[in-house]
C-alpha cells in the first residue's frame, strides 16, 4: 500500500517503513523555541548535562514579547542570549527578526521533507512547504536538546480536496474558518491534514502557511501541502542545504476525504469565545468594534498587508478605533516599506508595530479592556486571550479586518471592492 | 497493582478547568499544584482524591492550551491514570512526559461510574471493575519506559547516564 507524506518523512527518519498508529523515535532536523526558551533552559539544567547534543539543530527566535515590555521578560531574553552564547547555538534570531513561523520559512529552515518540532502549537505551519512539522511541550523540548531524539506517533491523515477559485474578497483564512466551523475544533485531533485537490496548486506560499497554521486549530498534529514548483521557486536563494521533496503516493491510505468548493465560499468570522463558533460575516455585520489587529503568524505576510491596504487606501480610520498592523517578519516589514503598503496604512491612521506576536497572546502591545471588541487576523479567540475576560475577539481575514477597521464595525469586505 | 476509586467527568475537559490559568505562570510546589487540580470543574475533587484514584471522562480530554501543569497537577494529586474516549494531542504527550498514564477505552468510559473501585493492569492492558473487565491497547514499549521512569526528565537523565557509562 502507498504512503502519505507524513508516513514517508517519519519512516525515513525512523529507518523503516511505518504506518499510521505506530510510535517511532526520530531525530528531528530542527528544534524550534521562542521566548519560552527561558523556561526550557531551566528544565534542561535539571538533566545534568553540560551541553546540548546538536547546537546547529536548535533554532531560537525571540518573537513573543519583543522588545521586552518589562523586567521579567527582559531577564528571560537575557538568559536566552547567554545560553545561546554558552552553547554556541548558531541559529538565534533576536528581537529584530519576526515571528518564528515566518522566520523559519524565510530563512530556509522549513524545507520539503524535513522534520521540525517546536515548542509552539503553531509549528504545524511549516507543512505549507512540504515539511513534517508539529508542536511539542516544554519538557520534551528540553530533553530533545539533550538527546537529539523524540518519540512521535505516526498520525492518520485526513485529505481535504480543494476545487474552484476564490471569489473577490475571499482568501485562505475564510476557507480555514469555514472548515473549522463545519467540522469542529477537534476535527483532526492527533491527525495529519493534507490540503490537496485541483485548486491546491493555485495557493500562494503565504496562503498555504495560513491553512497549515490554522490546522492547529483543527487539533491537527501537522497540516501540509505537497511541495510543487511554486514552493521550489519561493525557496530559491533561501535554502540552507539540500532537500528532497516528499509526496504522498496516489494509493496512500486516508482516514477520510473532505471536499471544499472555493467558488461558493462567503467571508467567514469566528465569534467569541471559540474558533469553531464560525458564522458568515454578514450575520454579525454592524457590530461596533474598538480594535483591529492585522498581523500574526496566521495573516501577517505581504499579501495580507496588501489585501488590507487595498481596502484602507484613501480612507481614514474613524475615531474610537485602533488599528494595529504587525508585519510577520522584518523581511515582510522591509518589503512593505519599499512597496508603499505601510505608507498607505499609516496615512489612514494605522499603528505600525515591530514584527512579532504583538497582543495576540495577551502579553503586551494592545491589550483589551473589559467590554472591548477586537477583529483580529490571528488564530485564537479564547476568553481573555487578548486581555480582560469580558473582552471579545472575532477572527477573520485581512480583508474583513480592514473593512471593519474603516467601517468602525464588523463589515463584509466585498462592500469595498 | 493499586486499587482506586473512579472520578467521572464528561467530554471536552479543557486545560483551564484542569489547572486554572491564574496559577499557570506562578511557580508552585507540587502539593500546592495538587490542591488546584480540577478547581473550576469539581471543587470536591482535590480535598477527597486518594492515591490510586482514576479519572474517567469522555472525548477530547485535555483540549486547549499546552500547559504541562494540567497533567502534572493530577500526578501530584495521586491520580493513577486518566481513562477517556480520546485525548487532545498535546495533553496526551504532556501526560506521558510527566508520568501520568493515559488510557483510551470507550467501554470503560461508557460503563464506569463515580465511586466504582477499579484496578488497572498496564502490562495486560486491562481495567478490572465490578462492572466488568475492559481491555485497552497497551502503550508502546518506548512510551511505557517513559511512564515507568516517572516521566521524560527522569527517563532522559537515566538514558544520558547510561550513555556516559558506556563512553567511560
Amino acid at each position: 500500500m502507498g504512503q502519505t507524506l507524513t508516513e514517508k518523512v517519519l519512516g525515513f527518519k525512523a529507518g523503516k517503513s511505518v504506518q499510521a498508529g505506530e510510535v517511532v523515535t526520530v531525530s528531528p532536523d530542527y528544534i524550534l523555541s521562542h521566548d519560552n526558551s527561558a523556561a526550557i533552559i531551566q528544565e534542561f539544567r535539571k538533566l545534568g548535562v553540560a551541553k546540548v547534543r546538536a547546537p546547529r539543530k536548535i533554532v531560537i527566535v525571540l518573537d513573543h514579547i519583543v522588545p521586552a515590555s518589562d523586567e521579567k521578560y527582559a531577564q528571560n531574553h537575557k538568559s536566552i542570549r547567554e545560553f545561546v552564547a554558552e552553547q554556541s547555538i548558531p541559529n538565534f534570531f533576536d528581537i529584530n527578526s519576526g515571528i518564528c513561523h515566518q522566520v523559519l520559512p524565510e530563512q530556509g529552515f522549513a524545507l520539503p521533507g524535513k522534520l521540525i518540532v517546536g515548542s509552539d502549537s503553531h509549528t504545524a505551519s511549516y507543512g505549507a512547504l512540504g515539511a513534517f512539522a508539529t508542536g511539542i511541550g516544554r519538557t520534551e523540548t528540553a530533553c530533545t536538546w539533550a538527546t537529539d531524539e523524540i518519540w512521535l506517533r505516526v498520525p492518520e491523515t485526513i485529505r481535504i480536496d480543494l476545487e474552484g477559485r476564490f471569489r473577490a474578497g475571499l482568501s485562505a483564512k475564510d476557507l480555514s474558518l469555514k472548515m473549522i466551523g463545519d467540522h469542529g475544533a477537534e476535527m483532526a485531533n492527533y491527525k495529519a491534514v493534507e490540503f490537496a485537490g485541483p485548486a491546491a496548486k493555485d495557493f500562494s506560499v503565504g496562503a498555504r502557511l495560513t491553512l497549515a497554521n490554522m490546522s492547529a486549530e483543527m487539533g491537527a498534529k501537522n497540516g501540509y501541502f505537497l511541495p510543487d514548483d511554486k514552493v521550489r521557486r519561493w525557496l530559491r536563494g533561501r535554502t540552507r542545504g539540500p532537500y528532497e521533496a516528499v509526496l504522498s503516493d496516489p494509493d496512500a491510505a486516508y482516514e477520510s476525504v473532505l471536499r471544499y468548493d472555493l467558488s461558493v465560499l462567503e467571508p467567514q468570522i469566528a465569534c467569541p469565545h471559540t474558533v469553531e463558533n464560525v458564522k458568515p460575516v454578514n450575520e454579525v455585520a454592524g457590530k461596533p468594534i474598538q480594535q483591529v489587529l492585522i498581523g500574526t503568524c496566521t495573516n501577517g505576510r505581504l499579501e495580507d498587508l496588501d489585501a488590507a491596504a487595498r481596502i484602507i487606501r484613501g480612507r481614514k480610520i474613524p475615531p474610537g478605533v485602533r488599528v494595529l498592523v504587525i508585519p510577520a517578519s522584518w523581511e515582510v516589514y522591509r518589503e512593505a516599506l519599499k512597496s508603499g503598503t505601510l505608507a498607505v496604512l499609516a496615512e489612514a491612521g494605522c499603528v505600525i508595530l515591530n514584527s512579532g506576536c504583538g497582543p495576540c497572546l495577551g502579553a503586551h502591545e494592545g491589550i483589551l479592556a473589559a467590554g472591548e471588541v477586537c477583529v483580529s487576523t490571528s488564530n485564537r479567540n479564547f476568553r481573555g486571550r487578548m486581555g480582560h475576560r469580558d473582552s471579545e475577539i472575532y477572527l477573520a481575514s485581512p480583508a474583513t479586518a480592514a473593512a471593519s477597521a474603516v467601517g468602525g464595525k464588523i463589515m463584509d469586505p466585498r462592500k469595498f471592492l | 497493582m493499586t486499587k482506586g476509586k473512579v472520578w467521572k467527568y464528561g467530554d471536552d475537559i479543557n486545560t483551564d478547568v484542569l489547572y486554572p490559568g491564574r496559577y499557570t505562570y506562578q511557580i508552585l510546589k507540587p502539593e500546592e499544584m495538587a490542591r488546584h487540580a480540577l478547581e473550576d470543574l469539581d471543587p470536591g475533587f482535590a480535598p477527597a482524591v486518594r492515591p490510586g484514584d482514576v479519572i474517567v471522562a469522555g472525548k477530547n480530554f485535555g483540549c486547549g492550551s499546552s500547559r504541562e501543569q494540567a497533567a502534572a497537577c493530577l500526578t501530584y494529586a495521586g491520580v493513577q491514570a486518566v481513562v477517556a474516549r480520546s485525548f487532545a494531542r498535546i495533553y496526551f504527550r504532556n501526560a506521558i512526559n510527566l508520568g501520568l498514564p493515559v488510557i483510551q477505552s470507550d467501554g470503560a468510559c461508557a460503563s464506569l461510574e463515580k465511586g466504582d473501585e477499579v484496578e488497572i493492569d498496564f502490562a495486560a492492558g486491562e481495567i478490572r471493575s465490578p462492572r466488568g473487565t475492559f481491555r485497552f491497547l497497551p502503550l508502546p514499549e518506548s512510551v511505557l519506559g517513559i511512564l515507568e521512569a516517572g516521566g521524560l526528565l527522569e527517563y532522559t537523565k537515566k538514558k544520558l547516564t547510561a550513555a556516559r557509562g558506556r563512553a567511560d
